[in-house]
């Protein structure tokens, strides 16, 4: 327990690292919505081979570790279908309308000083600590 | 082809630097959230050490050109509009409920079970029914 801020640190670290590798290579802002649901959507064809190499190494890329080293990470995950599906869609909508989720507005605007990749960032954790607060502390469903 | 390698190197250094981070365990996102219970300043190491790097990539931007070709995106805009606004408090929200965010949600699909699966998939639905929303944004911020 004592170690998570250092394994926070360097996987921050590496998180910076593959936003710089798109960036500096790409010219591309590594925003994880924007990347997904620019394919989804059907806004992102021009660019959809990159898109496409990009989820592949976001997905494969954990999944080959974890098979290497036989053992996956811990997760916490809610079993709860309902609350899957209306967080998903919540996550979904919320994104693309906002055009941008953590990693574009949060890492990647945050880091230019974007004024609206810093207000997205206080918005969505504002709201996401209301949220806690209110299903977790106040009535205890979540 | 030097795209599609660059690419698939960036989404493996962010899969990789979200799982040893942590990010994808529900538990620790909400824990961040959770400033009024058992709050779990991980995510804070997480957001530094990225932004880290990052910043210094932008500075190289000066004056450069993207290896692979093309240009740097555009400066950013700095108009805070109501669809910045309300997306955010909709992403916000599903953050809370579920702890998970896009990138992590990809990032642990692998080992995330069923539910990770039915996450994603109602997160792609929303994707695809967002242009929709927008639209009746613009349109109802026009008739205002």
């Amino acid at each position: 327990m004592e170690a998570d801020w250092i394994w926070g640190l360097g996987g921050g670290l590496l998180i910076g690292l593959g936003g710089a590798v798109f960036l500096l290579g790409n010219g591309r802002i590594m925003g994880a919505s924007g990347i997904l649901g620019g394919l989804l959507d059907g806004s992102g064809r021009s660019n959809a081979a990159e898109r496409i190499a990009f989820i592949g190494g976001v997905v494969l890329v954990p999944l080959l570790i974890a098979l290497v080293t036989g053992h996956a990470p811990v997760t916490h995950v809610t079993s709860n279908a309902a609350v899957l599906i209306g967080a998903g869609l919540l996550v979904g909508i919320g994104t693309r309308i906002a055009n941008g989720c953590t990693s574009g507005h949060g890492v990647c605007g945050i880091s230019r000083l974007s004024l609206r990749g810093i207000a997205a960032t206080a918005v969505f954790m504002l709201a996401g600590i209301l949220t806690v607060a209110v299903l977790r502390q106040l009535l205890g469903v979540i | 082809m030097l795209r599609i390698l660059l690419a698939l190197s960036a989404g493996g250094l962010f899969g990789t630097g979200l799982m040893l981070s942590g990010m994808t365990d529900t538990a620790k996102v909400q824990g961040w959230l959770d400033i009024f219970g058992n709050w779990d300043p991980t995510l804070a190491f997480v957001m530094g050490g990225a932004l880290i790097p990052m910043a210094v990539a932008w500075r190289l931007t000066a004056g450069r050109r993207p290896a692979a070709g093309g240009s740097f995106p555009a400066p950013p805009h700095k108009e805070l509009d109501r669809r910045l606004i309300l997306g955010s408090v909709l992403f916000g929200a599903g953050w809370g409920l579920a702890g998970l965010c896009p990138g992590p949600a990809m990032a642990s699909l692998s080992y995330n079970g069923w539910q990770g699966f039915l996450f994603f998939a109602a997160m792609a639905c929303g994707m695809m029914a967002a242009p929709w929303f927008s639209r009746h944004l613009d349109r109802a911020a026009a008739n205002a």
